[in-house]
């Protein structure tokens, strides 16, 4: 059986190059791949497109990301929160492009692609700022915006648990866009606080089956939101 | 009749294409004779099934006593689950089979065109056909490998120019496993890469409904 | 806290009227919801479509629903019936009324409608005879089909397990379209094994949310796909 383990983070991430379209987990902190994008971040990749809910806490994080300059495009749905002031500092000297997505857009778009369909009919956004450019469809009298699939180069997500084929459980609200992003793209990394034996997860739980799953790294159990750069 | 003594049996069909399962791919089988395909795969090749029905790691069938009525495949056979595996619901399973998860499905046929169009799911002469998950799967996997065998009842080419059954998919078949031969389906027309034993490479042209490139023909190694 | 627990049979499936739109759940034997059936059956409705994926050949279940006179309409992805000449099945093909849809896209079309979604573009079926009258498209140079989405005025599924707010899991390849079906429908009516206390069931492991329930049935285990008719 293929090993999927990686035992050092730069084997996690070292095929991740610049340019790559990266699909980052986490909702607000929870979720967030944090030693995952530190090991980018150590990297020093360049000219990459990020793919995630929001434009980071603190400097930690997709902030950190943003900050040393690894950035050039956030595809987000959430980027003028409070905490985001790395991101809006960047933002507003031009320095990183911005794309808004409704949330459940932004979420169904990942899961269109990573189910192989073609694009979707949603009402979210018709008639507002965020649907310009977009198709609009008429179907049954009422109106729709066609949206595309959105895949990555890569999946950096966070889970609970993992067994030896990738299966891999969730915690609370850290669940959020890790499932989905796991599907939609190319090559999925997987950040988890702890790997078991096989057997030993109740295939009735498994939420990502591990043929969606590349590589994983474990991390044990760490505190969220926490500054870890130098 | 020494081509009928020379046609491979289901099992020695299934033995050859199971050689060609690649370590760490997740297959997919249609039913009928590519389920004897899991039966074959050598002990130290990891190779994953998926059933249409929500099963990621369907494996053999039960012991006696061990049968599990709410654990079948979607051949509607009892089978167990391997380690590591998982359920999944309908629209997760479809969207493994629909994006491209799938390295390879090993479907029944009953045309396949030289432009690899798959046609399995009606005959001509069906009231009304059934689908089921066959479209999905031959649209979505990475690679859809044909298995039957290489004439009708009435003898005729199940290899053609040209589709006249009804489609399944469109393009999507790179080989085919036949009770006489092994053939590669590819941009330049077909290949014929191996016979079965005792037959020739002429025998087989002479039911086949397209031109067979025979530059490089070996002997498929039938499986005891 | 409402009750969703319906007593009796009828309770259960008493409020579906004649012309109603049922998705019943099932692949093969394994999910089908047996005891919900015949107690439709027993009210002797008419004029219902049925959505399901395979009504199977054994005299009971959903084929009882047709031979009986029950059944307008037939939305499937695999019959036996007419090859089987069950009674009922050929009327409904020579009026018309049998609809074949490839079952990934069956559960997608379910899905958008679960999902509040328009409908979606497919590679499915692309260029074959389940793709006429349909319109298509094409994305990024590949041609896509548009499927609507479906809805129906009520689920019949099976579950495993629920708790009083019917949350729902699910056992083995039981699972298939329930979960799916559960989401898509007006009114979803479950059949369960077991009812279970609040807090019994882990929440990491509910597949199917009790928000998606509006009532359930329980019915103890019982020997699959054994013929109860009359």
């Amino acid at each position: 059986m293929k090993n999927k383990k990686s035992a050092t983070l730069e084997q996690a991430v070292g095929r991740i190059q610049d340019g790559a379209t990266l699909l980052v987990g986490g909702f607000g902190q929870p979720g967030v791949p944090e030693i995952l994008i530190d090991g980018v971040c150590d990297l020093r990749r360049r000219d990459l497109t990020i793919v995630t809910n929001n434009a980071g806490t603190g400097h930690s994080g997709i902030a950190r990301l943003i900050e040393e300059g690894c950035v050039s495009r956030l595809i987000c749905s959430f980027p003028w929160a409070k905490e985001s002031f790395v991101f809006k500092e960047l933002y507003d000297a031009g320095k990183i492009e911005l794309e808004i997505v409704p949330q459940g857009t932004l979420a169904e778009r990942m899961r269109t692609a990573g189910a192989g369909l073609g694009g979707f009919l949603t009402p979210t956004g018709v008639g507002t700022d965020l649907a310009d450019g977009k198709k609009t469809m008429t179907v049954d009298g009422k109106d729709y915006v066609l949206e595309k699939p959105l895949r990555g180069d890569f999946a950096l997500i966070k889970a609970y648990q993992t067994d030896p084929r990738g299966n891999l459980i969730y915690r609370k609200t850290a669940r959020n866009f890790n499932p989905i992003m796991a599907m939609a793209s190319d090559f999925t990394i997987v950040e988890v606080q702890e790997d078991v034996p096989i057997d030993a997860l109740d295939p009735e739980i498994i939420v990502t089956p591990g043929v969606f799953v590349d590589t994983y790294y474990v991390t044990g159990w760490y505190e969220i939101g926490k500054e870890r750069n130098a | 009749m020494s081509e009928q003594t020379n046609l491979l049996t289901r099992q020695q069909i299934a033995a050859r294409a199971a050689q060609d399962m690649e370590d760490g791919w997740l297959v997919n089988l249609g039913i009928g004779m590519p389920t004897m395909i899991p039966a074959f795969i050598p002990k130290d090749r990891d190779v994953m099934f998926h059933s249409e029905n929500g099963l990621i790691g369907m494996g053999p069938p039960p012991a006696e006593g061990e049968a599990d009525q709410d654990l079948i495949s979607a051949g509607k056979e009892l089978v167990t689950m391997i380690s590591g595996g998982s359920y999944v619901h309908h629209t997760d399973s479809f969207a493994i089979a629909r994006g491209g998860r799938l390295d390879c499905a090993v479907l029944g046929a009953f045309q396949v065109a030289v432009n690899g169009d798959l046609c399995n799911w009606r005959l001509p002469n069906q009231t009304s056909g059934s689908v089921g998950g066959a479209m999905d799967i031959a649209a979505g996997s990475k690679r859809v490998f044909a298995m039957m065998s290489h004439t009708a009842r009435d003898g005729a080419a199940k290899i053609v120019a040209e589709r006249t059954y009804p489609l399944t998919a469109m393009q999507v078949v790179t080989k085919i496993y036949t009770d006489m031969a092994v053939i590669s389906v590819t941009p330049d027309g077909l290949i014929l890469n191996e016979v079965a034993p005792g037959l020739t490479a002429d025998e087989v042209q002479a039911v086949t409904d397209a031109p067979l490139n025979m530059d490089d023909v070996g002997t498929i190694n039938v499986a005891a | 806290m409402k009750g969703k627990k319906s007593a009796t049979l009828e309770d259960a499936v008493g409020r579906i009227g004649d012309g109603a739109s049922l998705l019943i759940g099932g692949f093969s034997d394994p999910g089908v919801p047996e005891f919900l059936i015949d107690g439709v059956c027993d009210l002797k409705r008419r004029d219902l479509t049925i959505i399901t994926n395979n009504p199977g050949f054994r005299h009971g279940g959903i084929v009882r629903l047709i031979e009986e006179g029950c059944v307008a309409r037939l939305v499937c992805s695999f019959q036996w019936g007419l090859e089987k000449e069950l009674d009922g099945f050929r009327q409904l093909y020579d009026a018309g009324n049998v609809e074949i849809v490839p079952q990934g896209t069956l559960a997608e079309r379910m899905r958008a409608a679960g999902a509040g979604l328009g409908g979606f573009l497919t590679p499915t079926a692309v260029g074959t005879d389940l793709a006429e009258g349909k319109p298509t498209m094409t994305v990024d140079g590949r041609e896509y089909v548009l499927e609507k989405p479906l809805k129906g005025d009520f689920a019949l599924i099976k579950a495993f397990k629920t708790d009083p707010r019917g949350n729902l899991i699910y056992r083995k390849t039981a699972r298939n379209f329930n979960p799916v079906m559960a989401m898509a429908a007006d009114y979803t009516i479950a059949e369960v094994q077991e009812d279970v206390a609040m807090d019994a069931l882990d929440p990491e492991i509910i597949v199917t949310p009790g928000v998606f329930v509006d009532t359930y049935y329980v019915t103890g285990w019982y020997k699959i796909g054994k013929d109860r008719s009359g």
